[in-house]
Formats: structure tokens, C-alpha cells, sequence
């Protein structure tokens, strides 16, 4: 009997473990469920000294150039949460695509830059290594570039599972920052469409990141809208991909 | 105190004979965060029922009761409705309207049998606008579960877009003291149609960038959405 249930939970885990890979793919249907992380099996004896991440994100969007991503590993924490005040260095990189600051944290065990832009209908990919054994969650971020301070990404995710050639993909959803106004005027945007100023140490919003509400534009009603129908977006704008190589 | 140990003994007991079984009641407590920035949501209506009872179904026409909450933000109706079906009620948890981008928690205990969860709230500024969560099968692995949930259009007001009424079948959308500056006004109207009367996904509010007059008296830039628009957490002990 005993065996019998060992068993059985055995299944529910991998049965869970399957349904938080799949459902996070599918994160905007309201039956979509992620199930609590499963307890931590014992740790392998033989833990490699370096951890190596293949970081991969594809552009969704029509005409929203994606900044370059920062991506860290740290201890458990989380860079933003819905509801609460954006930090500068999110700030600079939601309204400039300017992820030093934001890479510099002083939380990061390993920070890394992505080399460019990574242009709609295209894909970026960045690794990231590290030996500290308690860089066990990660966090990745980038900006909609012609936009006030719209980014997308996903901050402290536990990886600390994830064994050799180990998986998971999430299509993501855009935030906005809420450190600057969606005026869309020219001058306030700093991607290609307006090469107007990224970041602005004024915050005239509403000062708590939460889910964008997507561009307005000139075309659909914002008639000092510097942006067109082209800018505009859905969710999901971003697909991001995790992969462990080392 | 013997007394207590013997029904600590008696619990042991009742638990493990329980344990193989999935309906026995469970204690949850559940967190739904407002993922907007810019939309009020009038006071939640979370149940946990029986698998044939529901609040609402997409592509079915809305009830009554449904219609109140979602023109009017008033869920007496549908709480009603499913208290008579011995349903596991909690009510107005926020205690009033849930800002944009906050959060509230509370806990719901379902009786057995009563399986499935639901949850509404209407959207503010709309004029029949929902957040809806539909008979969702509640677990019984205890965990923690995250579900993001979408906007619903009830199909009973025709989408105007102005200042009006929270009755249910008078249009327009009601104002509630706290929101009147942030509505705009003298608006002429988006529509004054409503072809679909199904419950469906809504289709989003167009809003305009005038505070006096224009189509809308719904701002543009803050008032818009994309889905998912709430999140609810539901842990399960």
C-alpha cells in the first residue's frame, strides 16, 4: 500500500512538472494553471562547477524592436512585482532600452548583455554562466522600444531544477513600468519611429508596474500620437526560452 | 484534557480514513491582484459550487443575476442564487472596489461536494464588462495555483462608452464618486447596439483622448486593457 502511493505521488509530480511546462506556454487562457513547485528532490552528488543557461527570446510583435536583454542569476527575490514601485534601474530600462543599471544590481550573482537589438519576427539568444551555487533563479528583461516604458520579461524564477539540456519556454505579456505617462508624443519615445528621450528621472504615472494596456496610436484615436497601427501590440509580445547547456 | 487528546486521536483517525478520498472539504486562501494599471474592479464574488452549478458560460446568454453584477457591480443576485444551491460563498473581500494593481486575500472553505470555483467582478470604467473565473475544477493536491483571467463582455448593454446607469438594462456606465474625475464627459456614444447577447470575450474598450466631449467618455490612454487583467492565486492547504 505503502509502495502503491509512493508511486503514485511519484506520477502526480512529473504529471505536475508536465503541466507547469505546458501550461505556461498558454498563460492568457484563464484554465491555464501552474502548479505549486514540487519539493526539491535531493541534490545530484556530482554537481558540475559551472552552470551554463542558453537564454532565447523571439520577437513577437509587428514593429516593436526589443531592446537587449539583461539577464541575471541570483538567490530567490524577485526585480519587480505587480502592484509596487518600479526601481531606477527598471526605469532606465523601461523608458531608454538601457540595461546597465539593471544588470549591475547588486543581487546579481551573474549578469549578462545581450549584444543587440532583436528586431520583430527575429530571435536573440544570450548565455550566461556561472559557479555559484546559489544562483539558483533568474531574471530577464527588455524593452518595447517605441514605447513610453513598456518591457516584458520574467524576473525570479527558480531554475534550480533544471538538469543538463533541460527546457522550458514562456510566451510573456507586456508591463508597463508606470514611471512615465503613455503620452506617445514625439520626443518621449526612444525607439527608431521617434529617437525622442529614453530615460526621464520624472515619474508622471502611476508609479506601480502592473500589465500594459498597449499603445494607443494616432491611427486608432491618440491624435498627437507619434506612434501608427504598426506600433501597436497584444500580449503575448515575447517568447522566451531557458535552457541549460553546461 | 484527556478529552482533547482522545479527539486528537479520533481526528488522526478520520484524517487517514479520509486522505484516500478527494471530497472532503478544503481550506483555501486566495489572492486576486488587479494586473491593471488603470481599471477599478466593483467588490468580488468567489463560490465554490457543485460541477453543474456556474456563474456564467461564454456563448451562452448571461442570467439576470449575472446581468446586476456586470452593468452594476451588484453580485447580491448571483450570491443569492448560489447560496440556495448550498454553495460556498465569500463576498466583497476588499471591502469595496480593488485599485488598479492591488491586491486582496481571503480565505474560502468549500463544503464537500462543492468542487469547481468561480469568481466576477465588473470592470470599471465599462458598461457591462467583466473579470471571470468559470467553474474551475479546485484541486486536490495541495499547492499552490496561479490562473490569469480575461475580460468578459456579458452581452446584455450595448458598449456606448458614457456616463449612465449601473441598473441593469439602463444604458451606460455607472460612476462611482471615486472614479468621476477620472471618467471623461459629453461623449455621443460608441454604439448603441449589443448584436452578440452571449457572454464573450470582451473586445476591449476604445476609449478617446478628449475629457469634454468626442465619442467616449473613456480615456484612451488609462482606461484600455490587454488580457489577462486580474491574477488569482489559490493555495490549498
Amino acid at each position: 500500500m505503502f509502495t502503491f502511493s509512493l508511486k503514485k505521488n511519484t506520477t502526480i509530480i512529473i504529471a505536475a512538472t508536465l503541466l507547469l511546462t505546458l501550461s505556461a506556454c498558454g498563460d492568457s487562457d484563464d484554465t491555464a494553471e501552474t502548479p505549486a513547485p514540487v519539493p526539491a528532490p535531493a541534490p545530484a552528488p556530482e554537481t558540475p562547477a559551472e552552470y551554463t543557461y542558453a537564454v532565447t527570446v523571439t520577437n513577437l510583435t509587428y514593429a516593436q524592436p526589443l531592446s537587449p536583454l539583461g539577464v541575471i542569476l541570483h538567490a530567490e527575490s524577485k526585480m519587480w512585482v505587480t502592484g509596487e514601485v518600479s526601481s531606477v534601474a527598471l526605469e532606465v530600462l523601461a523608458e531608454g532600452g538601457d540595461n546597465s543599471d539593471f544588470i549591475a544590481d547588486s543581487n546579481a550573482l551573474a549578469a549578462i548583455s545581450s549584444d543587440g537589438v532583436i528586431l520583430p519576427g527575429s530571435a536573440g539568444m544570450v548565455e550566461i554562466s556561472t559557479t555559484d551555487r546559489n544562483a539558483t533563479y533568474f531574471t530577464v528583461a527588455t524593452m518595447l522600444v517605441n514605447t513610453n516604458d513598456a518591457f516584458s520579461g520574467l524576473t525570479g524564477i527558480d531554475i534550480s531544477e533544471m538538469t543538463l539540456d533541460d527546457s522550458k519556454s514562456w510566451n510573456l505579456n507586456v508591463y508597463d513600468s508606470g514611471t512615465e505617462a503613455n503620452s506617445e508624443l514625439m520626443g518621449t519615445i526612444p525607439g527608431p519611429v521617434d529617437g525622442g528621450t529614453g530615460f526621464d528621472a520624472i515619474r508622471d504615472d502611476v508609479d506601480f508596474v502592473a500589465y500594459h494596456s498597449g499603445v494607443v496610436s494616432q491611427d486608432d484615436g491618440l491624435s498627437n500620437s507619434v506612434l501608427t497601427q504598426a506600433h501597436r501590440f497584444d500580449n503575448p509580445a515575447i517568447k522566451l526560452t531557458i535552457t541549460r547547456t553546461k | 484534557m484527556t478529552t482533547s487528546k482522545k479527539i486528537n486521536t479520533l481526528l488522526s483517525a478520520g484524517a487517514l480514513a479520509l486522505a484516500s478520498t478527494s471530497t472532503m472539504a478544503q481550506d483555501m486562501s486566495i489572492t486576486v491582484t488587479n494586473l491593471t494599471q488603470g481599471l477599478h474592479f466593483t467588490p468580488l464574488l468567489t463560490s465554490a459550487h457543485t460541477s453543474d452549478n456556474k456563474m456564467f458560460m461564454s456563448g451562452e446568454a448571461a442570467t439576470a443575476e449575472l446581468q446586476m453584477m456586470a452593468e452594476g457591480g451588484d453580485i447580491s443576485g448571483l450570491a443569492s442564487m448560489l447560496t440556495n444551491a448550498d454553495a460556498n460563498n465569500n463576498e466583497n473581500p476588499a471591502a469595496g472596489l480593488l485599485a488598479p494593481g492591488m491586491s486582496t486575500t481571503y480565505t474560502l472553505t468549500n463544503d464537500s461536494g462543492n468542487t469547481h470555483l468561480s469568481m466576477v467582478t465588473m470592470i470599471l470604467p465599462s458598461n457591462d464588462g467583466f473579470v471571470g473565473l468559470d467553474r474551475w475544477e479546485i484541486p486536490t493536491e495541495a499547492g499552490t495555483y496561479t490562473i490569469n483571467l480575461n475580460a468578459y463582455d456579458a452581452g446584455t448593454e450595448a458598449n456606448n462608452e458614457l456616463r449612465g446607469s449601473g441598473a441593469p438594462g439602463m444604458p451606460g456606465m455607472p460612476v462611482p464618486p471615486p472614479l468621476d474625475a477620472s471618467y471623461g464627459m459629453n461623449g455621443t456614444g460608441i454604439t448603441d447596439t449589443e448584436s452578440n447577447t452571449m457572454v464573450h470575450i470582451h473586445r476591449g474598450s476604445i476609449g478617446d483622448d478628449m475629457a469634454d466631449g468626442g465619442k467616449s467618455d473613456v480615456d484612451n490612454s488609462i482606461h484600455r486593457w490587454l488580457n489577462p487583467v486580474a491574477k488569482l492565486t489559490v493555495t490549498i492547504q
